[in-house]
């Protein structure tokens, strides 16, 4: 068996994603050779063919550029799975090249079981096992599920470029917000989710935090409702934790959360359904109407 | 300018999963649907597009599904569009997200719409593929999770979500299809003279026979919650027994009560 391994750089930066892809393909058993647009100034630490586009004059974002070098590579290699990491790069990219040739693609893979490819779905609550009926297909991974590994050596480098007309071009990055809390230093977090229901109900879980010492959290529609501002979200688009209590108050755990959370030291989760994926990190989860049991967990403290 | 905005019916997430008959996805009864939440941005959107552009414009609103989705249908022209497609298919959770895309393609290929919008993923199937593999078959060009969008002379330019809250600025020359990503606007909620008004409003009901010519390219093999991790405990009862396990649970596994 044998993978093309689609690898991301941004910024100027090979992102440390990129080695999730090997833990994948040894997982699969597969052999793999790699593709990132990128620079040699910052070569994956791995012994395998690389097919290297220079991103100063391919763009690091060029959807129909990339795409055309990909299709270029995988005539090549002939692989059998075309891997990418579910990503704003991979999902983008991803099903043109499934469209072009044609083949199946499985989005956003947690696992491999009895030939199959296990995705998430219901939000977070149920699994899929997926089965590509094509001989080739492409698989976006989910980011965290697969061990990143650093197999060492010095890649045996293809230059490859290709020329396409594209009607998308990229206009450059704008920063993220600035931070006026620092959540990743916060040891205890108390993270308001969408379960509050309305804008005056992040007062009842911000006194949850400040009885605890701690600072408060937000998950993503809570933040795009404006009821809290940006710099308390915590997930894949927003921050990265791992304080010593983690408390998710109405959050159901949609993976993008889990993201960014789950490596909290302890994690107890608030909600009134006890099926919500939420309970599957929860070192204790409280099956409750928040509004009823925060206040009453507050006034106790 | 013609726009299509492409949605979904979805369940309440809130709801509780069951497989259905065949084993390979949900069981159907006693589910509360809706429009899938991104698709609400979409429409959002493709509404605030058409009232900048005024007269001369249309935009169509277009959903794959049995009866019930007439309803989301109905809301989406509450909230503004034009005219609906309804693609009648009581089957369509059987298929894969290339048939689906394959179905808008045929529908959109002849019919010369300038902008396409969908939502960036469905959150039952959650595969993220259907509004891509559309700007692919249609030739398109194309932009997916956008948080931010403006138009002006054949031009869209888009902001993308990155990862870590970073935006990637793109320019778009139409036809063009985009993704929609929750912050990307305020859905509006239809009033009830608009909703009165939508009920004069076409629907056009086509079978999937007319358009889908597709075979699936992947096959879901099984449907099931996930493998429970187990370790964590669950707390059930009154809130004031609730409240004082919580607190002795703090105080002997952290540091943080005392
Ligand atoms: C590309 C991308 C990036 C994303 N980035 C992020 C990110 O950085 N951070 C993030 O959080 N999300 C992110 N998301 C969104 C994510 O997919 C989910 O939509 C989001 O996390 C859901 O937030 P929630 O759990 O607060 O709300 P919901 O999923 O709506 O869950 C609400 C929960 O509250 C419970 N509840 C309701 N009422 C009560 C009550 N009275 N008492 C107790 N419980 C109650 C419900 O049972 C439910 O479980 C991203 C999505 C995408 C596609």
């Amino acid at each position: 068996m044998k993978t093309l391994l689609i690898g991301e750089y941004r910024e100027g930066k090979l992102l440390d994603s990129t080695y999730e892809l090997l833990g994948f393909a040894q997982q699969l058993e597969a052999q793999s050779a790699m593709l990132v647009v990128g620079s040699e100034s910052q070569l994956p630490a791995y012994g395998g063919t690389l097919y290297l586009a220079d991103a100063a004059s391919c763009g690091e974002y060029n959807p129909d550029l990339h795409k055309q070098l990909i299709l270029d590579a995988i005539e090549k290699e002939n692989p059998d799975y075309v891997v990418f990491i579910h990503s704003s790069y991979g999902w983008d990219l991803a099903p043109r090249v499934a469209a072009r040739l044609k083949v199946a693609q499985v989005s956003e893979v947690i696992g491999l079981t009895d030939g199959g490819f296990e995705v998430g779905c219901c939000n977070a609550k149920m699994r899929r096992t997926v089965k590509p009926a094509t001989g080739k297909a492409v698989i976006t991974i989910q980011a965290g599920a697969f061990a990143a590994i650093q197999p060492g050596g010095t890649p045996s480098v293809q230059k490859i470029t290709a020329s396409v007309t594209s009607n998308v071009s990229f206009a450059g990055y704008e920063p993220a917000e600035a931070k006026d809390v620092d959540l990743t230093r916060a040891e205890v977090i108390v993270t308001a989710g969408r379960g509050i229901g309305k804008k005056e109900n992040v007062e009842v879980i911000a006194a949850l935090a400040k009885a605890l010492g701690g600072e408060l959290g937000a998950s993503r529609p809570v933040v795009d409702a404006g009821w809290v501002e940006h710099s308390h979200q915590v997930g894949t688009t927003g921050q990265t934790v791992s304080p010593k209590l983690y408390i998710a108050c109405g959050v159901s755990g949609a993976i993008q959360h889990l993201a960014g959370m789950k490596k909290s030291d302890f994690i107890v989760a608030i909600n009134k359904d006890k099926d919500a994926p939420i309970g599957e990190v929860a070192d204790v989860l409280v099956v409750a109407d928040i509004l009823q049991f925060v206040p009453a967990l507050t006034a106790k403290l | 300018m013609k726009i299509l905005v492409c949605i979904k019916q979805v369940p309440d997430m809130e709801s509780r999963f069951k497989p259905g008959a065949g084993g390979t996805w949900y069981d159907e009864s006693d589910l509360a649907w809706r429009m899938n939440e991104y698709d609400e941005f979409a429409v959002e959107q493709a509404v605030q597009l058409r009232e900048q552009l005024g007269e001369g414009s249309e935009l169509t609103v277009l959903s794959i599904g049995p009866d019930r989705v007439g309803e989301a249908i109905k809301k989406a022209l509450a909230m503004g569009c034009d005219r609906g497609v309804h693609i009648q298919d009581n089957a369509a959770a059987m298929k894969d997200p290339w048939q689906i895309a394959a179905i808008i393609a045929a529908y959109a290929k002849d019919k010369g719409y300038d902008l396409i919008f969908t939502g960036m993923q469905s959150q039952d199937r959650g595969s993220a593929l259907v509004g891509v593999t559309v700007a692919e078959e249609l030739g398109y060009a194309c932009a997916t999770t956008l948080v931010g969008f403006a138009y002006a002379d054949g031009s869209v330019t888009g902001k993308r979500e990155l990862e870590g809250g970073i935006k990637g600025v793109v320019k778009l020359a139409t036809p063009a299809l985009v993704t929609c990503q929750l912050g990307l606007n305020v859905p509006r909620y239809p009033t009830l003279p608009n909703i009165m008004k939508a009920k004069k409003k076409d629907i056009q009901a086509i079978p999937v026979a007319e358009l889908l010519k597709e075979e699936p390219l992947a096959a879901t093999v099984s449907f099931h919650p996930p493998a429970k991790k187990g370790g964590g405990i669950v707390l059930e009862g009154e809130v004031g027994a609730l409240v004082d396990q919580l607190m002795g649970i703090l105080k002997e596994k952290t540091a943080v009560l005392r």
